[in-house]
């Protein structure tokens, strides 16, 4: 049968989003989305030895929108951040027991405003390297 | 917890007194009114009787002007679509305002296909059809002008007579969606003016499966659904003598209730919009006066319907509806929300809530807290 609606992990990632906030002085940011399409997301990560030692998020969007965010942030939290790079929509979407067809592109932007993250950890890393140089 | 449906825009119950009524026919069972034995002729009688009814409560000339459809959307296919192609020597231009229904401007863009041009009459902030340009774009050739007489989301009642002078005066026929005011304001289609106006059954807590078409006399149309000739030829098929029987039912009660009950549901709708709007950046969509006594609507900032509706759901038990982009089949926002002038990232944030009979004033606080609770930790969550 085709699925209707939200899975109950949905919903329950919904109503009990984890790591919903904003971090000081992120090791790195990324956000994704546009308010005009109805869905904005920016994920904060603390990162130590490139593990990912914390991570919260803050969403603007439907349901689906919150659920995708509170689960990348549980599926990054603890990961070296080669491997965090290498979760995807699909990954969040799975781990979620699935999303309804029309909200796998428009809703499921988690993994990557995660993987902006990552990209601009990297990016301030290199950058300190070469400083301290 | 106790549930509270403020939803009663997209689906009603049916009224428990339809069903008493229906009973004894639906276990006696139905012959096809068009057989000629007792059993149709019951039938054709039961039928007849819905006609009258349906015909008192928008205060038709005569039952033998209504005809009966599968619902508010085949009616106005019919209407449009009918009217149109049967006329189509006076003109190939056809109008409708900014924020009708979809089954309107669907209607109405397949016309297109047959070489028709399609007008869009535009509304103001607060959705009023400005009737200055409607007198501007409506010519001697535009044949159907359709305009609803108020809206299902943001509760606008449109100057429906006003409208009529002008159609009247530069086009041809009006016709009026009624779907979301019939039951809730009186409506006259004599002297509104009005050549064809479509309800329905299930918005005046009628069964589903039933609509009807007012046709004023003199009015030409064409059927769309072809066969055995029914409803004088412009809707084929075998009645569904259920849901006509409770739509004729549904519009005798609801006539008889409605300046008590629409008194009533206009009080729970003031102090919830009063209460409502004290929230920071909670917005009003619609007019403030001109409304249907049954409905409330908003916008709130930096948050999305989609999520209003499932958090007053899941943690309230209170079902509402919206008009975001998240819950449309398209993902594109309410085309109505749009017309109104709103930014796209501001309709997303929409809430609507329709009353019915089941509410009640005592359930005014817990509404207001569950609005307040749901926006604050919306809010919270948003980066906006």
């Amino acid at each position: 049968m085709a699925q209707i609606g939200y899975s109950e992990k949905v919903l329950e990632h919904f109503t009990n989003p984890r790591n919903v906030g904003t971090i000081e002085n992120p090791d790195g940011y990324g956000k994704v989305g546009n308010p005009v399409c109805g869905d904005l997301m920016e994920i904060f990560i603390r990162v130590k030895d490139d593990i990912i030692k914390d991570v919260k998020f803050r969403t603007f969007g439907c349901g689906s929108a919150i659920a995708t965010s509170s689960m990348v942030t549980e599926l990054a939290k603890g990961k070296h951040v080669d491997e965090a790079m290498k979760i995807n929509r699909n990954d969040v979407a799975d781990e979620l027991d699935g999303l309804p067809p029309r909200k796998m592109h428009c809703s499921n932007l988690a993994s990557d405003a995660l993987h902006e993250a990552i990209k601009d950890y990297k990016g301030k890393k290199k950058v300190s390297r070469r400083m301290n140089k | 917890m106790r549930n509270i449906y403020l939803d009663h825009a997209s689906s009603m119950p049916i009224d428990p007194r339809i069903l008493d009524f229906a009973e004894p026919f639906l276990k006696s069972g139905f012959g096809n009114p068009s057989s000629l034995h007792s059993m149709g002729l019951e039938s054709k009688r039961i039928i007849e009787d819905a006609r009258e009814k349906v015909a008192e409560l928008i205060n038709a000339e005569d039952g033998g002007y209504i005809i009966f459809t599968s619902g508010a959307t085949e009616s106005n296919n019919l209407a449009i679509k009918g009217t149109a192609l049967r006329n189509i020597k006076k003109g190939k231009k056809v109008a409708t305002s900014a924020i009708d229904h979809i089954s309107v401007i669907n209607s109405m863009k397949e016309l297109l296909k047959s070489g028709f041009e399609l007008k869009i009459i535009p509304v103001d902030s607060m959705g009023i059809v400005d009737t200055g340009k409607l007198n501007d774009i409506l010519t001697k050739d535009t044949t159907v002008t359709s305009i609803m007489y108020a809206n299902n989301e943001i509760g606008t009642i449109e100057p429906i007579k006003e409208i009529g002078e002008v159609v009247h005066e530069k086009g041809l026929y009006l016709h009026v969606d009624a779907t979301a005011a019939a039951g809730r304001i009186p409506i006259d289609v004599q002297s509104d003016g009005i050549d064809l106006l479509t309800l329905s059954s299930n918005d005046i807590y009628g069964p589903q499966g039933a609509g009807a078409l007012y046709i004023k006399p003199g009015v030409k149309l064409q059927p769309i659904l072809l066969g055995g000739g029914q409803e004088r030829g412009l809707r084929s098929g075998t009645e569904d003598l259920f849901a006509i029987l409770g739509m004729g039912e549904a519009s005798r009660i609801i006539k008889k209730e409605m300046n008590k009950e629409s008194e009533r549901l206009r009080e729970i709708r003031d102090k919830l919009i009063n209460e409502i709007l004290k929230i920071e950046e909670a917005y009003l969509t619609g007019h403030p006066t001109r409304r249907l006594p049954n409905h409330a609507s908003f916008r709130f900032s930096g948050i999305e319907g989609e999520s209003i509706l499932l958090n007053m759901d899941m943690k309230y038990h209170i079902q509402v509806s919206t008009g975001s982009a998240c819950t449309s089949k398209t993902l594109e926002p309410s085309h109505v929300l749009l017309a109104i002038g709103l930014k796209h990232e501001d309709a997303h944030g929409s809430m609507v809530l329709t009353l019915g009979k089941s509410n009640n004033i005592g359930e005014i606080p817990l509404i207001i807290r569950a609005v307040k609770e749901t926006v604050e930790r919306l809010r919270k969550l948003s980066p906006i």
